[in-house]
């Protein structure tokens, strides 16, 4: 514990603003992965447990696209899309087989998929860390403000989430096709008997959530490095990203994100051997205060 | 006929320990004692995650955290507590019990899938500060120096017959014991609260105090398995506490049977004969073991323990069949 440097960090503005746009980023990155987690388990009820290797696949094929063709847009959209895509087909293939079983094939599903993926990057990557590097187009000088820094990419990276976010927003909130997710996560049931092909609607919710992890990861290939298993860290935040927020929401998952994600940020100069606890103090207090999260409906 | 379900079980244990005894001298080899102590460890684990998957309907996704304290502590208690080797372990027998108590609070008031999340984040909480602690805990290199054991009682657990003996005493015993919290008044209480919550309240139980107590037994049998690995390997490991563990003992239960008391046993028993044979063959254990895992899920679901008792209450209408698998869809 070194509160003094927590002291001085707050005490002087390029300290607090360079931290913050640490928070920032990897809040941004964390609301990717967590709102497709959210938006899976509020109309499906299912947990998707291997989210976190959506991720890390969006990773890899982004660095994969961006090493064949140096072109770093084309990365992030054939890595969201590709994810979706697979996400789609296990959830076609496997998942959909154990909806309304117990939970406890649910997570050995996942868990199947989630081992033999992880072998799978290390046969087609290898097992070392790799890392892509900044592509080009963000490579200029970074931005000062009172002293901190901004990189580039980082508000490039802000920008488009945001974008993301009010964009899933506004599909869920304010389209028909919203309506009809919202409709088949209340009463599937009823839903399909109003004519709605509900597996339709679950694959596809499935598919978008594998798409905003697969962007979250390609996302994340300049300012993190590749490693098989890298997912799991990521699921596990977002999780208590979920869980801070309210399972479902993703007004919730946003500022469930941003807070982690700053927790984490100071928690680094303050804790630096305690910042994964200093997490868990914080959802153990929000679950006591608020048992279904800050947006979370009771019940 | 013996009639008191105790002593049928108390002879039968004897009886274990007996063969298990025998057995190195039909099996000579140091591969063969090394496979029952690794089976000992997992076996205690399995089980006593059982208690709370199959018995409470608690699909806990964290107890590998039990099994990673109780390595960490047992193992830390004799190298730098010096203390002897009863001490250290109901120590860490304490511990485990203590922190069950402390994580249960948290957890069991939440549904199933955020139950089962929330204690896999308490059990990745610890398995970051083992990486973090170096001072204490060796970091990512785990627990370096050995471990020193003491002997106690005249039994020397640096000799592998001593160690050999003691985890297959220590098994036969945790096991008999959780046979019998599984069996009395409070393990059929617990089966209620699995089955219908509400009602047990209507009985005048208070289903939350069931719950937890079983989490901490649960606990203190889980960090008893880690023991048992630590005194193996004479260190311990951040993998120990890693969530491929918690994965593991989940799918051994679900590989000999959610429904049978030694399900988890034989589960263990045929998870460690496969590891040990893929690992042989190659590498990638992990990809064998995911195929194998959604095999089972998607296939057969109660286990081979459990499919087999159902085979033989078939065929020979015995009238004793295998539970159904305990844990229900949740809508409470």
């Amino acid at each position: 514990m070194d509160f003094e440097a927590l002291l001085s960090c707050f005490s002087s503005p390029s300290c607090v603003i360079t931290q913050t746009t640490g928070g920032l980023i990897s809040g941004m990155l964390l609301f990717l992965v967590a709102a497709g987690l959210s938006l899976i388990f509020g109309t499906l009820k299912v947990v998707n447990f291997m989210h976190g290797s959506l991720y890390m696949l969006g990773a890899y094929f982004a660095y994969t696209v961006y090493a064949l063709s140096g072109n770093y847009a084309l990365a992030v959209a054939g890595a969201a899309l590709g994810v979706g895509l697979f996400a789609l087909i296990f959830e076609r293939l496997l998942m959909s087989r154990v909806y309304g079983s117990d939970v406890l094939l649910q997570l050995l599903v996942c868990y199947g998929v989630i081992l033999i993926l992880d072998d799978a990057v290390k046969i087609i990557w290898g097992a070392q860390f790799l890392s892509m590097g900044m592509p080009p187009a963000f490579q200029r000088p970074p931005l000062f403000i009172a002293g901190g820094v901004l990189p580039v990419f980082y508000l490039f990276l802000i920008v488009i989430t945001l974008l993301v976010a009010a964009g899933l927003g506004f599909l869920i909130a304010g389209t028909r096709i919203g309506k009809i997710v919202r409709a088949a996560a209340i009463n599937p049931t009823m839903t399909s008997a109003l004519g709605i092909n509900t597996a339709v609607v679950f694959g596809g919710v499935f598919a978008l959530g594998g798409l905003l992890a697969g962007l979250a990861g390609a996302l994340a290939v300049p300012v993190r490095s590749l490693v098989s298993g890298m997912g799991f860290s990521i699921l596990i935040e977002s999780f208590i990203v979920t869980v801070i927020g309210g399972m479902g929401s993703v007004a919730g998952a946003l500022v469930g994100a941003l807070l982690i994600g700053l927790v984490r940020s100071f928690g680094t100069i303050g804790f630096p051997l305690f910042t994964d606890g200093l997490m868990f103090l914080f959802m153990t207090a929000v679950l006591i205060v608020r048992p279904s999260g800050l947006f979370g409906k009771e019940g | 006929m013996i009639r008191s379900p105790i002593a049928r079980d108390a002879l039968i244990a004897v009886a274990a320990i007996l063969v298990l005894a025998v057995l190195p001298l039909v099996f000579p080899g140091q591969a063969f004692s090394d496979f029952v102590i690794r089976l000992s460890a997992f076996a205690i684990f399995a089980t006593s995650l059982n208690l709370l998957i199959g018995y409470g309907g608690m699909v806990s996704f964290g107890h590998g955290l039990f099994y990673g304290l109780g390595a960490y502590s047992f193992a830390l208690l004799l190298q730098k507590g010096g203390i002897s080797v009863p001490a250290a372990f109901a120590l860490t027998v304490t511990i485990g019990g203590a922190v069950a108590a402390v994580i249960g609070a948290i957890c069991i008031r939440l549904k199933e899938i955020y139950f089962s999340f929330l204690t896999l984040a308490f059990q990745m909480l610890l398995y970051s500060l083992i990486i973090a602690w170096t001072p204490l805990t060796g970091g990512d290199q785990g627990l370096t120096g050995g471990v020193p054991r003491p002997p106690f009682l005249g039994i020397r657990l640096d000799d592998p017959q001593h160690l050999y003996l003691f985890c297959c005493v220590v098994l036969v015993v945790s096991l008999f014991l959780m046979r019998h919290i599984v069996e009395s008044p409070f393990g059929y209480t617990l089966r209620m609260v699995r089955d219908n919550p509400r009602r047990v309240g209507f009985l005048g139980v208070q289903a939350w105090r069931i719950r937890l107590l079983a989490f901490v037994v649960a606990g203190i049998f889980g960090s008893i398995g880690g023991t048992l690995m630590s005194l193996y390997v004479s260190s311990a490991y951040p993998d120990f506490a890693y969530w491929t563990i918690s994965g593991e003992g989940v799918f051994m239960i679900l590989l000999g049977g959610i429904g049978v008391f030694l399900g988890p046993l034989v589960g263990a028993t045929l998870l460690l004969l496969l590891s040990d044979t893929v690992t042989r063959l190659t590498e990638y254990f992990g990809l064998v073991l995911g195929v194998v895992i959604l095999c089972f899920a998607l296939g057969l679901r109660k286990g081979l323990l459990g499919f087999a008792l159902d085979a033989w209450a078939k065929r020979g209408g015995a009238g004793r069949s295998a539970p159904r698998p305990a844990v229900t869809a949740g809508k409470d």
